[in-house]
């Protein structure tokens, strides 16, 4: 093998694996970049035409944007917190409990994930209208329908961190004279946190970006992801990119700290 | 916990049973009494319900019948926090988010006790952890996690301490070396202990009082000594050290008090056996007979003990561990018995395979057992 066989042979997973990177996070480089784009000057608002800071500086510029993103933080943060509760209980429920149908209620947590959101979304319209809340679609209904699919990701996430966890830290606490409620707050809850933690961001990240539920059961709200569509008809704003860079920074930021922390307490193992 | 009344708190289970939903009973009616400060262990092989046992004694399973006492007080249905015992679990189930000074701390706080940190700072320096109580149970070894496992439950001065297999996960030598730590920790706490092991010389080196326990109940419970010389069933005697079967047909009693023996044939060889170690009722029996115990020599030359003698055995085969040799036999009956001898260089080099040899084994090692029960009960499969 020559020397420069050699010197491909050894880089080239390395290289695939930028490869593949850089065709992942092309879109959030553009993104950015747009986020600072001056297209007042030009009709064509999908190329590059001048540096500025109004984006960033009027980030509500565009008539109903922040609204929308309001709307759907709201309905974001609203739907987390309930259905991780719910789906937190229901996975202490399915791992701690032997119940009748405790195995058949194990697949049905599944199927929803696996339903095309088309068929629930009109699914759930269907049961909206037939319940006469066809004429009051709008926050209530979208709520409703969120919860309902971030249910199932929040109960499998949850319930898998729940089996991992040894019983018998539950057991020794309680001989170690912690009663119930002590053993739930001071062991079990700690030692779960992390898989409920990760199922809230995951419900965040589901409710804020769903489209195709939301908009069959909207009515006459609009959420971020059907602001940026409708307004993708006329051309989408550039604060949009703005809003897009946000997210994903903050998304960066999550994953950051968690690694850092990961890191941290990898080290401390590695010095004993 | 105060001892204040001065009154015995040994630990009593009466009638105990344990019947899982599943129809499995794991423990049969048992009756134990085990005395304040001694060191009880429960042995026996696994899922023999020892661990059942245990778990009923610090709340963690509820019994199907029977009752828990320590001493006059009634902890059968008593929550397992409200109780003073605590245990060391088999895998030490130390919590992993917690420092180990924290896991230590856990008990005395969650009593409300005061001055929790300085009882830390003196358990922990018992257990030589002192160095380890800022880390977290990952980064300790595992003989390091035992003690803390240890402490944590040490620390709360319980009147009776349960270990689960607390040695189960450790290697040969830390094993040896924590069983002399944890038998001189008992002497100086004076607690009680109950510790559950499958490991018959763990719990011969370190109980005072064990109870060997198969399919849920309790087989025969003494000293270490009274087991191994005397036990009553073929599956202590196997379970308990190795132990040579051989069927026999009982002739009589002749004398009486401490001097009286049972006449055994033994195919054609009568032998004698001391009344207190017989324990059968019928005409048939399993004479047992330990294989140190069992002394051999070529045939013909002199053997040097005045006992129940056998001659046209056969060496058959023998494997040399150094401090002893084990010789194979081939008795004339056809049965293939064990014995142990101790290398003490009297014979000058081993007696070779194929050999013509006597028999014989002093009279009072002897037992007789029960013909009903299964010669094969209690042997490990290693």
């Amino acid at each position: 093998m020559t020397r420069l066989g050699h010197w491909i042979g050894k880089h080239l997973v390395l290289a695939l694996g930028a490869l593949v990177l850089l065709y992942m996070y092309i879109p959030n480089f553009i993104v950015a970049l747009m986020s600072f784009n001056d297209a007042s000057a030009s009709r064509n608002l999908y190329s590059f035409q001048s540096f500025t800071w109004d984006n960033w500086l009027n980030p509500c510029e565009p008539l109903g944007m922040c609204e929308s993103l309001r709307v759907s933080i709201s309905i974001g943060l609203i739907a987390t917190l309930v259905a991780t509760v719910l789906g937190t209980l229901a996975a202490f429920a399915l791992v701690r409990h032997r119940f009748e149908g405790r195995s058949t209620m194990n697949l049905l947590v599944f199927l929803p994930m696996a339903t095309p959101e088309i068929v629930m979304g009109s699914s759930l319209l269907a049961l909206f209208v037939a319940a006469g809340m066809g004429g009051r679609l709008g926050f209530g209904t979208i709520l409703i329908a969120h919860i309902l699919f971030c249910l199932s990701f929040v109960v499998v996430t949850v319930r898998s961190r729940l089996s991992g966890l040894d019983s018998n830290l539950e057991k020794a606490a309680m001989d170690l004279y912690a009663n119930e409620w002590q053993t739930f707050w001071r062991v079990t809850f700690p030692l779960v946190f992390p898989g409920i933690l990760a199922a809230a961001l995951l419900s965040f990240s589901l409710s804020f970006d769903d489209f195709i539920i939301t908009n069959l059961n909207s009515g006459q709200t609009v959420t971020f992801p059907m602001f940026v569509w409708g307004a993708a008809q006329r051309g989408v704003p550039m604060q949009v990119n703005v809003i897009g860079t946000v997210m994903f920074l903050a998304a960066l930021a999550i994953v950051i700290i968690g690694e850092v922390g990961a890191s941290r307490r990898r080290k401390l193992l590695a010095s004993r | 916990m105060s001892l204040a009344d001065g009154r015995t708190r040994d630990l009593r289970l009466a009638g105990l049973h344990k019947q899982y939903p599943n129809g499995f009973a794991a423990v049969q009616s048992l009756d134990l009494e085990i005395p304040q400060g001694s060191f009880f262990a429960l042995l026996g092989p696994s899922g023999c319900g020892k661990t059942t046992t245990l778990r009923m004694v610090a709340g963690l399973e509820v019994p199907t019948a029977g009752t828990i006492h320590i001493g006059d007080q009634d902890i059968t249905h008593e929550k397992p926090y409200k109780r003073p015992v605590n245990t060391v679990f088999q895998n030490y189930a130390l919590f992993p988010h917690l420092t180990i000074a924290e896991n230590v701390e856990f008990g005395p706080r969650r009593r409300g006790e005061k001055d929790v940190s300085a009882q830390a700072k003196e358990i922990l320096e018992l257990t030589e952890l002192t160095e380890q109580a800022s880390k977290k149970p990952a980064q300790l070894s595992g003989g390091q996690q035992q003690r803390v496992a240890l402490a944590r439950a040490l620390i709360n001065r319980p009147e009776v301490l349960l270990l689960d297999e607390p040695l189960g996960a450790l290697d040969l030598k830390l094993r040896r070396a924590m069983q002399i730590e944890l038998k001189r920790i008992q002497e100086e706490v004076g607690l009680t202990f109950v510790h559950v092991t499958h490991d018959q010389e763990e719990a011969m080196t370190m109980a005072d009082t064990v109870a060997v326990m198969n399919l849920g109940v309790i087989e025969q419970m003494g000293t270490p000594y009274e087991l191994y010389t005397n036990p009553r069933t073929t599956f202590v005697a196997n379970f308990l050290g190795r132990s040579n079967l051989i069927k026999g047909t009982v002739l009589g009693r002749e004398g009486s008090g401490a001097d009286a023996v049972v006449k055994v044939d033994m195919h054609g060889t009568v032998v004698t056996i001391s009344a207190a170690r017989v324990h059968t009722e019928s005409s048939e029996g399993w004479v047992g007979i330990r294989p140190e115990k069992v002394l051999i020599q070529p045939e013909g030359t002199p053997i040097d003990a005045p006992g129940d003698h056998f001659s046209g055995a056969v060496v058959t085969g023998s494997s040399y561990i150094g401090v002893s040799t084990e010789y194979e036999l081939l008795m004339p009956w056809g049965q293939e018995i064990t014995c142990f001898e101790q290398n003490t260089g009297r014979r000058g080099g081993l007696v070779p395979v194929g050999t013509r040899v006597d028999v014989s084994w002093r009279p009072e090692f002897a037992f007789l057992l029960d013909s009903s029960q299964d010669a094969e009960a209690g042997i490990q499969e290693t």
